[in-house]
Parts: C-alpha cells; structure tokens; sequence
C-alpha cells in the first residue's frame, strides 16, 4: 500500500519524524557536494544523486572509540566508552547504498558479531528513495539492483510533486504512523510512470553492458595473475579516496591513542591502498601498488562472493568513478579483465 | 593572591647553548618567572620542528615559545637563521588559520640574559593567560 | 579547446617511439566516458593511435610519475608536460630524484584544464559526451535533449583560472609556443582570507577541514611530496593517524602537509584538484609562497633548476618571526 506526502508538506514531514527521532538528511556540504545532516529546522533537504561520503558512516563510522585505559596507581582500569545508540532515521538513501548494508552485514554480523555495528543497526531505520535521474557513473543493474525499487524499512519515490512512501517492515509501518496525518492513501500510477521513465534511461546508461562473467565464486586462480594488473595499477597514486567513497568497503584498523593521562583504543576506517595496510611484525606482504590494488578488485569481486554465496561487493554507485584522482576505477578493471577493452 | 587564578601552561624550547644557560643564570639569580613554563631543552632551536609546536599545543600548552641564541651567536653557526625563517612562517600560517598569534612567540635569548629571560617569560605568559585556554588548537582526547 | 591537436602529439610520439629514442611514453589514456582521462605508459604504437587523448580534461601532472617510472625503465621515457608540469619537474629534478637522461621531454601549450565538478554543477548529472569548440564545450547528458554550449572560462579548473605561467621552464622539444609567465591573481583569496577577523578565519577552515576523510590523495598525488616514507605512514612518528579522528588532526595533518612542501611547492594545484571532498588546498600552499615572496623576496619554486628553497637558505637581515604581523591588524 503506498502513501503519498505532498512535497510543500516535506518540511512538515522532516518535523514529524525529528520530533520523535534524531534524523538525517542529504544537505549540501557548502562545496557542490552533499553529505547527511541532523535535521533541524533550518537544513535544506538537497536532491542529489548521492552523498560524497556514502551512508555507511551511520553504521560503520569512520572513527570510533572502543575503550579507555586509565592508569591508576599500579592498577590499570577499563572503562566502557561506548555511547548508547538511539533510534535514528536516515532519508534519502540511494538503492545502492541499501544494498550495500546487506554486504557490511555479512561481515559484521557474522559471527564473532560486532556489537558495536549491531547496536547502530538495530537502532538505525532508513527510508531509502528510488532514483529518478542515474548518473553515467552509475552501474548498479550489473549487480541486480533495480534503482526503481529500494529496499530499506520505507521505500520512498519523489516526483515533481510528492513523496510517496511504502512501509515494508515493522519499523517502517511504526515510522509511518508518525506522519499519517501528513499523508496519505493514494494510487501508484505517479510512481509506475517513473519507473518506466527511469528503466529508459537505464538502458542508455554508458556502463549498462558491463559484464560479470569472468568474476565471482572460485575465480583467483584465473583472475590473480592476469598480467592486465601491471597496466591498470600503473597509475594509481596509492591514496585513500576510492576505499573511503565506497559503501561497501569494510576494513578497519584499530589504534591506540595517549592521551597524556590514559589511552584510548579506537578504531578508524583503513584501506588495503595505504602502503601500510599490511604491514605486521614479519614484514609487508604486499609491496607494491599493484598488489594493493589487486588486493582491492579481488576482493571485492572474487574473494567476497568466494566467502559469500557468489554475491559481489560492490552496488554500482559510482562513486569512486567520480572521485578517483587517476581516474581508475571497478568500471575499467571489469572491462579490462573482462576482455572488453 | 588571588586563588584559583587561571594559569596558562606554557612550553618553553630552549636551546643547549644559550637559553637555557640564560634559564640556569636566571634561577641562579633567584629571579622569578612562572612556575607554568616547563621548559624542553633542544640542542639548537632549528632542532624544533613546526609539528613539535603543534604537538605542544595539542597536549595542552596554552602558548608555545622557542628560544635559541642571538642571531650570529649560533653554536651551530647558522641554525638559529633557519629557525627565524621557519617559525615566521609557522606563526603566520597559524594565524592564517584563525589561531591566535599571541600563543606563538621567538625570542633570543643568551646564556648571560637571565634577566631577560625571566622577563621574556614574565611577559609571555601575562600575554597568553589574557587569551585564556587554547580552544582552537585542542585534542579534546588530551583533556579527558 | 588546446592549441595543439591530438594527432600531432601521437605522431611525435609514435616516431620516437619507432626511432628507438625513447621505449615509452607517459600520456593521457581515455576513459570510459570524455573525462575520465588516466595517466598511462604507452608503449605499443596501435595503443598509442587508439587510446592517447590530448583534450580540456587531461589535468594530471606526469612529472611525479617520472620519479617510479624512471626507475622501471632501461630506455628514455617520452613526457608531455603541460607548462605548469615543468615547474614540478624542474623541482623535482633540483631535489635529484630522477634522471634527467632518461626523459625525454616534449613542452605542450595548455589553454587551461576543466574541473569536471564545475562541468557538472553547470549542465547536470549524466555527462555522455562533449565535443570541443572555438569558445568552449558542446556536451550532451542523459537529459538534455540538444546539446548545450558551455563557455569553457566558467569551466576551468580554478588552478587554471590563476594561471601562473604558460612558459615551459623545461623541455627537449616544443610543440607550439614557449609561452610567456602570466600575470595571475592567485593571491587574491589569500589576502581576502588574511583581512577576515581571526574568528572568521578560524570557522572558514574549520569548516573547510572538517570535511577531510584523510585519503592522503592531495599528498600522494603532490609532485614535492615524494619522501620514500611519509611521516603520516610512520607509526613511530607520533603524528601518524589514518582518520580524522578530531579537529587537531584534520589541522595537524593539513598544517604539516602545507609545511612540508613550503618553498618547494610549485603551486601547480593538483592538491585541490584531486580532493574528493573540495577542500581549497592551494589556499595552505599559496599562503606560504605568498609570505615567502613577502617576506624574503620573489621565489618561483622549479623555475629553474638548482635553486635554493627559502627554507633552506637564509639571509642575516631577514625579519623576524615577531616582525611578521606587522602592519596587520592585531586581534
């Protein structure tokens, strides 16, 4: 059953769910970008594609803190630092980037679990937004998302004029009945025809056609060696960007800092670029840029579907298309080793 | 006495040669300056690198000062040259960045100027506790 | 639109490269889309003609590259450098880290590069092609209908916008003009940030900064940042963070960064084109080169090779560091 919110009602709609929980929004980001903001009264809800930063922050936050050491006397002591989730409501979340929680779910939430991320996940409820204008950077049909048809506790499709909203979960439904009196029961032609409009535009997508074929479940011994590596690597300065762009990239270091008074342990997004990545007591395995960046393709689509029932690790974004210094990106590496180009 | 006055921690580079002499020909002398300047002595002032200042401050200095020897009277010959060149520099980007430029200073001071260094820090740490603490160059982990 | 045309490139290129003077070329690989341009070593002739490009979206400076590339290569290594480039490898080459027997060199005029971001925020989303013209650029998106006219001064990247120099400082061979050093007003922002009020300038970074996610692209990317071990990779440096983790880190990093390429920084810009997040980081660099000239005399870093960085030289008369402020108004 779908609802529909007239779009002058929006700001309206952003109180009724703030009144209640803390919420975020796309707002922009004072530099041409958008990034999730708290809403208050005073936040511009921005129509973008999507954030800079994906939404994985909410879940999986860039930096966190773990537990505090306290020195005293001859006694160390432990404290729990961790500060207690509360409900929160994320809007606008991109199909792609829904999909991407059911990726960092299958590593958090695997046993041992990661409480910390439990916590967040438990207590988060996302209305997610169908896409109405893909960017040629975008390629998430390739790993089976329909863009027209987010996931995510309320999925949500803005035309022109309106929102309209279909609960799919018990906490959808329990959010909905927040702003029932800002909405209401309508017919899902407006939403059908979008749909229609927008599967047009994705058949001219430049990146429709990418292949999947030569990827997946049991495919390292083939892919590994491919002395295409050495070219794509070439250029690729070693940063940071594309791994904290992505939604899907999950891997942490965990740190000590001294505070003069104590240390806190923390843990901070890494990424399997950095030339240290993999550095440990015996030595670096991985010495040089185009085993790192091997590491990062193959483990995105090889190694994950390998431990994960053939689904691959990244949704198709595009966002590491856009932010790459070099300009080398997932896109080129599937056509390259695909055999296309 | 006025108690619970708010005193600024200042921290004090002090080259081997001269200023810290000139802190030693201070103490010497029983001249007072205040107890809140911990001083770290550094074989020449060229040896401060700018992130040492700003590490200082991120630990909790309230003000950061570096002093090293009279122009020409590096032990070093030239150290102290590269040093003016430096932290002009230093100082100028922090107050680019809105940091307050009374927290940063350089002085020269020699192995006979105890006086003059009792009053440099005198001064010094008057200027900095009328700024109050260092909110904008603070690691909030260092005060917990 | 460049001055000079693809085809003339690759036809120097691919005559080298048959002539054995040079066993490769550093250029400009297409992408999947018109300007998603990747630095490339080409060294197939077929390659060359199907892949080089040479068009407003090929910002990338080749002069680091040559650093590790050099290294790879027996043979001489063809590069195109843009006028700003040679500056980078003038510098690079004062600091010794390449050989210069081992490049070849070929100067390109530049009319300035485009910022992809500005493009965009122009036109909308779904870039599908652009087509180079007298005035500018004809592109077509996913939703446009017709394609639209863009005026390519409201394009260019802002590096461009303040060129500096459209003079080669280095180069074995031209193609086009030498160039002339151009008047720029890349100071203005500088100096309109220094007369804000203190706090002002402090909440203009703060929010600035506050932006950084710490992928380290500016520094790895940075032509004057090629220490084999960055202090920020070291973890017995004390200073080495992988994240923003608070505001003293995002200025830690950022403050030291800027200091660390001080007098040896070219101002070619490639810092602020590849931050993912917009952050203004020539500002930081130019503050510095703005001071150095101010406070020491005019110094164009790579301007010629075998110069001495500010801030490795001195002078006995140069200010001091109380003097600095002077004639700015105090708080």
């Amino acid at each position: 059953m779908i609802r529909k919110c007239s779009l002058t009602k929006l700001n309206d709609f952003f109180a009724a769910i703030a009144g209640d929980k803390t919420l975020y929004i796309p707002a922009s980001d004072g530099a041409g970008g958008a990034v999730y903001k708290k809403w208050d009264s005073n936040t511009q809800y921005l129509d973008v594609l999507n954030t800079v930063k994906s939404p994985k922050d909410f879940f999986f936050p860039h930096t966190e803190d773990l537990m505090e050491f306290k020195v005293k006397g001859k006694n160390i002591e432990l404290l729990d630092i961790r500060q207690e989730s509360e409900d929160f409501v994320v809007f606008g979340v991109r199909p792609c980037d829904v999909k991407s929680f059911d990726i960092l779910d299958r590593v958090f939430l695997s046993e041992p679990v990661d409480s910390y991320y439990a916590s967040r996940r438990e207590h988060g409820i996302i209305i997610s937004l169908a896409c109405s204008k893909p960017s040629e950077t975008c390629f998430c049909t390739t790993f089976d998302i329909d863009p027209t048809e987010p996931e995510g506790d309320i999925s949500a499709w803005k035309t022109d004029d309106a929102l309209y909203l279909r609960a799919n979960t018990e906490k959808g439904e329990a959010l909905m009945a927040l702003v029932e009196h800002l909405t209401e029961e309508c017919d899902d032609a407006p939403v059908v025809a979008q749909k229609q409009n927008v599967k047009k535009i994705l058949d001219k997508l430049p990146l429709a056609g990418l292949k999947l074929d030569v990827f997946g479940k049991g495919k390292t011994e083939e892919l590994f060696d491919d002395p295409a590596w050495d070219t794509l690597s070439e250029a690729c300065l070693g940063c940071g960007t594309c791994t904290f762009v992505c939604p899907t990239c999950q891997c942490y270091d965990i740190k000590d800092f001294d505070t003069g008074n104590g240390v806190i342990r923390y843990r901070c997004w890494d990424s399997c670029m950095f030339s240290e990545f993999t550095k440990m007591a015996h030595g670096n395995p991985r010495l040089t840029q185009k085993e790192r960046f091997r590491q990062r393709f193959m483990h995105k689509l090889v190694y994950y579907p390998d431990n994960n029932d053939g689904l691959f690790s990244c949704v198709g974004c595009g966002r590491c298309l856009a932010k790459c210094p070099v300009s080398m990106n997932i896109a080129k590496v599937m056509k390259k080793l695909g055999g296309e180009k | 006495m006025q108690v619970n006055k708010y005193r600024p921690l200042i921290v004090a580079f002090c080259c081997n040669w001269c200023s810290y002499a000139g802190a030693d020909l201070a103490g010497n002398n029983r001249l007072n300056y205040p107890a809140d300047v911990k001083i770290i002595r550094v074989p020449c002032s060229c040896r401060v690198n700018p992130s040492f200042v700003l590490r200082a401050f991120q630990r909790g200095a309230d003000g950061v000062i570096i002093c090293g020897c009279h122009p020409g009277d590096c032990h070093y010959t030239s150290g102290n040259y590269y040093t003016r060149r430096r932290m002009a520099l230093l100082f100028s980007m922090l107050d680019y960045l809105g940091i307050e430029r009374e927290r940063t200073r350089l002085e020269w001071v020699s192995a006979a100027e105890g006086a003059k260094f009792a009053a440099t820090m005198n001064d010094f740490a008057e200027q900095v506790a009328a700024l109050g603490e260092n909110k904008r160059l603070e690691d909030l982990r260092c005060k917990r | 639109m460049q001055k000079i045309n693809r085809d003339v490139l690759i036809d120097r290129a691919i005559s080298l490269l048959n002539s054995g003077q040079v066993s490769s070329v550093l250029g400009w690989r297409q992408g999947e889309f018109f300007y998603d341009v990747t630095p490339a070593v080409f060294t197939d002739e077929n390659d060359i003609r199907e892949n080089f490009v040479w068009n407003d979206f090929c910002g990338a400076n080749f002069s680091k590259y040559l650093v590790s590339k050099t290294k790879a290569s027996d043979g001489k290594i063809l590069v195109f450098l843009k006028p700003c480039d040679t500056y980078s490898f003038n510098q690079l080459l004062t600091e010794h880290r390449f050989d210069r027997e081992k490049v070849y060199v070929i100067g390109i005029p530049c009319e300035g590069m485009v910022d992809t971001g500005k493009l965009k925020a122009q036109v909308g989303d779904g870039l599908v092609s652009a087509q180079s013209t007298e005035e500018g650029l004809l592109v077509t998106t996913l939703y446009s209908d017709e394609p639209v006219n863009v005026d390519i001064k409201s394009v260019l990247a802002e590096r461009c916008i303040n060129c500096k120099s459209k003079k080669h400082v280095a180069y074995d061979e031209l193609l086009g003009d030498e160039g002339q050093i151009e008047d720029s007003d890349r100071f203005d922002e500088v100096a309109r940030i220094e007369a804000m009020s203190p706090d002002e300038r402090f909440a203009f970074w703060q929010g600035e900064l506050s932006r950084c996610i710490r992928c380290n692209a500016c520094r790895d990317v940075c032509p004057a940042c090629t220490c084999e071990k960055c202090v920020f990779d070291n973890p017995v440096s004390g200073v080495e963070n992988k994240a923003p983790v608070n505001s003293f880190e995002e200025k830690m990093f950022h403050i030291i960064r800027a200091f660390h390429v001080a007098g040896r920084c070219t101002d070619c810009g490639e810092c602020s084109r590849v931050c993912p997040q917009n952050i203004p980081l020539h500002l930081l660099n130019r503050k510095f080169i703005k001071d150095i000239n101010g406070f020491y005399g005019e110094y164009q870093a790579g301007e010629c090779v075998g110069s001495r960085a500010p801030l490795v030289d001195y002078n006995l008369e140069d200010l001091e560091a109380s003097d600095v402020f002077e004639g700015r108004d105090t708080q």
